[in-house]
């Protein structure tokens, strides 16, 4: 019984936390997409800007991933 | 009957030329990844063995190569199309995840692995490289090789005299 909430609750943490910076991910593009079409001079600041933006949100997926492995393996 | 006013930005037929600013920021937090990996390795070795050390390299080269494939995907992308960019961002950031995930239930029932200083060098070593390399990005957004020595900052910085003081001082 513990051992499947354990897994149920990995699974939950591993999911959510997945969603949440793909959306992030996908506004933050979005947005930068548009910046870069409409202003192509400053296309190499908006795409540092937009990867270290992007990182910083993968930064959640991978606390997701960790509670995961944490609470599924340990 | 009506005219358009304004033009939207062809998002397909736009493209960025020249090197990519992202593979220059994922090479300066490799080189700094690198420079962090003896120290963290050897916190690793204090405080779970041999193992802990052997964990703590494995998620560091986890994260550097998570940042160059992320830079490398984006890069080759942006040269063909910005739309293409985006499509590389967000199914890059599926791959990514589905890789590292794939890497580390590969090596977990190795007698080698500790998933607890893995996990912690994960997540620190993510979010420390990029916080250290924010500081030398902010300085110059959109190549950070080209931050402005010390001296020159200060320059730059002090404030401009205004005209009366000018003609006092001549």
């Amino acid at each position: 019984m513990k051992n499947a909430s354990a897994a149920s609750g990995a699974g939950y943490a591993y999911g959510l936390a997945a969603i949440g910076p793909g959306i992030g991910i996908g506004y933050l593009v979005g947005q930068a997409v548009q910046a870069m079409a409409r202003q192509p001079e400053s296309a190499g600041q908006v795409q540092t800007t937009m990867f270290l933006g992007i990182a910083f949100t993968e930064a959640l997926a991978l606390i997701g991933f960790v509670v995961f492995i944490l609470l599924k393996f340990v | 009957m009506s005219f358009p006013t304004t033009t939207q930005p062809n998002v397909l037929a736009q493209r960025m030329e020249g090197p990519s600013p992202a593979v220059a920021v994922a090479k300066d937090l490799a080189r700094r990844g690198v420079m962090i990996a003896p120290a963290s390795i050897v916190l690793g070795a204090v405080f779970w063995g041999t193992d802990g050390a052997l964990s703590v390299a494995l998620g560091l080269g986890i994260v550097v190569v998570n940042f160059l494939l992320a830079a490398a995907m984006l890069g080759y992308a942006a040269r063909i199309s910005l739309a293409l960019m985006a499509g590389a961002a967000l199914f890059g950031f599926l791959i990514r995840l589905g890789l590292i995930t794939i890497a580390v239930l590969l090596v977990r029932n190795e007698p080698w692995v500790e998933l607890v200083p893995l996990g912690i060098s994960l997540i620190i070593s993510h979010l420390g490289l990029l916080f250290w390399e924010m500081r030398f990005v902010s300085a110059s957004l959109a190549f950070p090789g080209l931050k402005p020595p010390p001296n020159e900052r200060r320059i730059i910085q002090e404030p401009e005299m205004n005209p009366v003081e000018q003609q006092e001082q001549l």
